[in-house]
């Protein structure tokens, strides 16, 4: 149940909502077992008393996008935030379990919080760029890397700009300040500046809820070209964003996992109950 | 909706006081009245301060009045008061019977080196007759008040120079020369003695210092000190010798002036600041001995107890004081805040020391003033002086009021303003930003100094507004911990180390009351009482509005907190 499921369902009939590119790069990876960039172990969270995980543990393969699902309170979110330890600026939070990242458990004590974040990127469900120019806002992570040189800056910034592609709409004017974008081109902007520090995984915490459909289109395929290069873990409360974006999904439920596999196995011929329910939308 | 208006209506025709107080027009009345209540007593209070204060410096004309006594009186009149005959008759005096009121007019007489009072009541019953001559002259002199009289000549060395055409461009001249070589005298008393005065005292500093260090007599050290001394002094003779002689030719000259009474004086250019014949002036000249007079209220030093010349050392004190508070309280506010905000755990201890800090808020003046003196002046001043400056002890240097002191317990005093303000601002700051620079491997510290901290700038600043402006109007406590009616030196020189911490200095807000309630020449005084306050006033608004611009500019980059 944890692993995702290396033998690709050949059923022909495509679910509603999965476009035709995710099928064909479905095809093409079939016969290869994923890499597993993430694994989790055993996963309790609690806050103060309330267990928000009950022992989760998965799998997410390295350079495809993986989507988590589930209604409002069932744990995805902090599941997420799990992965970068933004869990540990809540007060009264405990976690047990392991989980690890590159083969080590990022809970460790030796560990560097802060080295970690900058392998493990994060966006945010609402745009949160910092009260600076564009390019002060994609350099941000660059400097607190020590980084001064105004050539590399100026590259790297061009070139997360080109990543999120935001480049071509704010060449102009990177030195104005990102708080005159629009919603959508701040998102991708906060995109740009998790992938100028180059990360391993970029983490997405409903990063299109509060965007207008085209933005959120713009996003998405954003998402999907940035796969080619980032192991992306996507939060989601839109089945069929999921559905479009997804290589992996996992559903979850009351800090449950439910199920986790393949997207299109997983809502074509989903394996539990609970999930055929939620996909179906009886309820959630 | 409307069914009911109507039902309302008819209930209004009825009892209509009762519907007029239900329908809440009182209430808007009410509190409608009470702003515009506030509204007018602030701006009637500015406006009176202002209407007197600017009325100051004013020329007005010089009446000469004949009396019924058969004497004569030449002054300004400077006010006039209604009383009953009544009370006039009670008082002794002859007043006609048909009478039912009396004019009292104060007039400034002026020489007070003649007569005994400057200023004297006339009832209108005394006046017999009065004029305006235009060849009344006022002098306005650096001793004694002003000098209301009429100009006889001129004596420069022994020869006299009686009146005439061309009289005037003489004295006119001779002013101009006069303000010349006091300007020269003030350079060389005031600056050159003045660091030859603060050198020498260093030397004998140093050379107690060395014995006080057990230096034997016969040291090459105190010979070195002894050379540099004997240079300073050689110099101190050689700027003695021109001063005397700037004084004697600043004395050669001397106006000869007839009183209304008909005594001859003299009146020594050199004691003189301002001569000028008021009931010949016209607007032109009025307005541009206006423009003079207020300009010297501003840039000049103060002269006869404080009741004439110019505030320019209070001014001077009241800023660089608020300045130097600005400069403690800012940083020592915003680190405690930002513990308080950021570090501390938010449990019961981080609550009441929040309470605590409020309460300090309301802690009158005074106390921190008493605070002040025993803990700045007395305790860390003292410890200090026996560290630092045995040299110079018994006088202290810093175990005395003076600037550092105030400013610091001025400090005290609004630090609370500028922790509660901080804190604020620092709350307002969305927990997304942060998380966001946390996210892209920012550490806490990072994140704070580089997202958090500048974004809470405006909410610092408007603690320092409010800091500024509590501040600067406070007089009770710095009475206690470096104010004086009078320094001889600012606080701020062209001697090493430029800015002395330790001296006494002047405040606007202490000039008032010192002016208004400790002067001896009260009539003479209050004029100038509104015109500080009024100068007071704009300083404060001043260095407010300075603030609140940068704090807009400061919004107007971080506008994030505003979302």
């Amino acid at each position: 149940m944890t692993r995702p499921d290396a033998d690709a369902d050949t059923s022909p009939v495509p679910p509603r909502g999965i476009s035709l590119h995710t099928l064909r790069e479905d095809a093409d990876k079939a016969s290869m077992v994923p890499e597993t960039c993430i694994e989790v172990r055993g996963l309790d969270l609690y806050y103060s008393e309330k267990r928000a995980l009950n022992k989760v543990s998965l799998s997410i393969p390295t350079k495809v996008v993986t989507a988590f699902i589930g209604p409002s309170g069932c744990g995805k979110s902090t599941l997420l935030r799990c992965f970068n330890r933004m869990n540990d600026l809540i007060d009264d939070v405990r976690i047990e379990g392991e989980v690890l990242l590159g083969g080590q458990n990022i809970y460790d004590r030796s560990v560097n919080v802060a080295q970690l974040r900058r392998k493990v990127g994060m966006v945010f469900q609402k745009p949160n760029p910092f009260p600076k120019s564009i390019y002060e806002n994609v350099a941000y992570g660059l400097r607190i890397q020590g980084i001064k040189s105004r050539r590399l800056l100026d590259k790297a910034v061009e070139r997360a700009l080109r990543g999120a592609a935001l480049w071509d709409e704010v060449k102009d004017r990177v030195h104005d300040n990102a708080l005159g974008l629009s919603g959508g081109q701040q998102q991708r902007l906060v995109i740009a500046r998790a992938i100028a520090i180059e990360p391993e995984v970029l983490l997405l915490d409903e990063p299109a809820s509060a965007l207008d459909p085209i933005s959120t289109l713009k996003i998405e395929e954003l998402i999907y070209e940035l796969k080619k290069d980032y192991t992306i873990v996507i939060v989601t409360h839109n089945m069929q964003q999921a559905a479009r974006v997804s290589d992996y999904t996992a559903f979850m439920y009351m800090g449950d996992l439910i199920e986790f596999g393949e997207t299109r196995t997983l809502f074509t011929t989903p394996r539990r109950k609970q999930t055929e329910d939620y996909i179906t939308g009886r309820y959630g | 909706m409307d069914t009911r208006a109507e039902s309302m209506t008819q209930v209004a025709d009825r009892h209509s006081l009762g519907a007029w107080i239900r329908s809440g027009l009182p209430w808007i009345w009410l509190t409608a009245g009470t702003v515009s209540l506030s509204l007018i007593m602030v701006f009637g209070l500015l406006f009176l301060i202002m209407v007197r204060g600017l009325g100051h410096f004013w020329p007005q004309d010089v009446a000469e009045l004949e009396l019924s006594d058969g004497t004569r009186a030449l002054g300004e009149f400077v006010e006039r008061e209604t009383v009953t005959a009544a009370r006039v008759r009670a008082l002794g005096i002859d007043v006609p019977a048909d009478r039912e009121f009396v004019d009292r007019h104060l007039l400034k007489v002026g020489n007070r080196d003649v007569g005994a009072a400057d200023f004297r009541w006339l009832n209108d019953t005394d006046i017999v007759a009065s004029r305006y001559p235009d060849d009344v002259v006022v002098a306005e002199r650096s001793e004694w008040g002003n000098f209301y009289g009429y100009v006889v000549g001129i004596r420069e060395n022994g020869e006299m120079l009686e009146a005439g055409a061309q009289l005037w461009p003489e004295i006119a001249r001779r002013m101009a020369r006069k303000r010349e070589l006091a300007e020269r005298i003030e350079n060389i008393e005031k600056d050159h003695m003045g660091a030859v005065n603060y050198e020498l005292e260093r030397l004998r500093l140093a050379a107690r210092g060395l014995e006080l260090r057990g230096v034997a007599a016969e040291d090459p050290a105190y010979a070195a000190l002894d050379s540099q001394q004997a240079a300073l002094q050689a110099r101190y003779a050689e700027l003695a010798t021109a001063l005397a002689a700037l004084y004697r030719d600043i004395e050669r000259n001397v106006l000869i002036v007839r009183t209304v009474d008909g005594t001859e004086r003299e009146l020594h250019f050199s004691k003189m600041v301002r001569l000028f014949r008021p009931n010949a002036m016209g607007v032109g000249a009025k307005l541009a001995h206006y423009g003079s007079k207020a300009v010297e209220f501003v840039v000049d030093e103060p002269r006869e107890a404080n009741t004439e010349g110019g505030v320019f050392p209070a001014i001077f004190g009241t800023v660089l004081m608020v300045l130097l508070m600005s400069v403690f309280v800012t940083p020592f506010g915003v680190i405690a805040a930002i513990y308080l905000r950021e570090y501390a755990h938010q449990g019961v201890v981080t609550r009441i020391i929040r309470i605590a800090v409020n309460n300090l808020a309301g802690v009158p003046s005074v106390v921190y003033g008493v605070f002040g003196l025993g803990f700045f002046v007395y305790f860390i001043g003292g410890s200090l002086d026996s560290l630092f400056f045995p040299e110079s002890l018994p006088a202290p240097t810093f175990g005395t009021p003076g600037l550092l002191w105030s400013s610091l317990t001025l400090a005290l005093l609004t630090v609370p303003v500028v922790i509660v303000a901080t804190e604020e601002g620092l709350s307002r700051i969305p927990r997304s930003i942060r998380e966001g620079s946390l996210a892209l491997g920012a550490t806490k510290a990072e994140t704070l100094w580089r997202t958090v901290l500048p974004m809470a700038t405006p909410a610092m600043m408007t603690g320092l507004i409010l800091a500024v402006a509590r501040a600067a109007g406070e007089v009770a406590p710095l009475m206690m911990v470096g104010v004086v009616k009078l320094a001889p030196t600012l606080p701020l020189d062209a001697n090493f180390p430029f800015l002395h911490l330790d001296r006494k200095f002047m405040h606007l807000g202490f000039h008032i009351y010192d002016v208004g309630f400790q002067s001896p020449n009260v009539e003479a005084a209050r004029p100038l009482v509104y015109a500080t306050a009024l100068l007071l006033v704009i300083i404060i608004v001043t260095l407010n509005l300075a603030a609140i611009a940068i704090r807009n500019r400061l919004r107007e980059k971080y506008n994030a907190t505003e979302t």
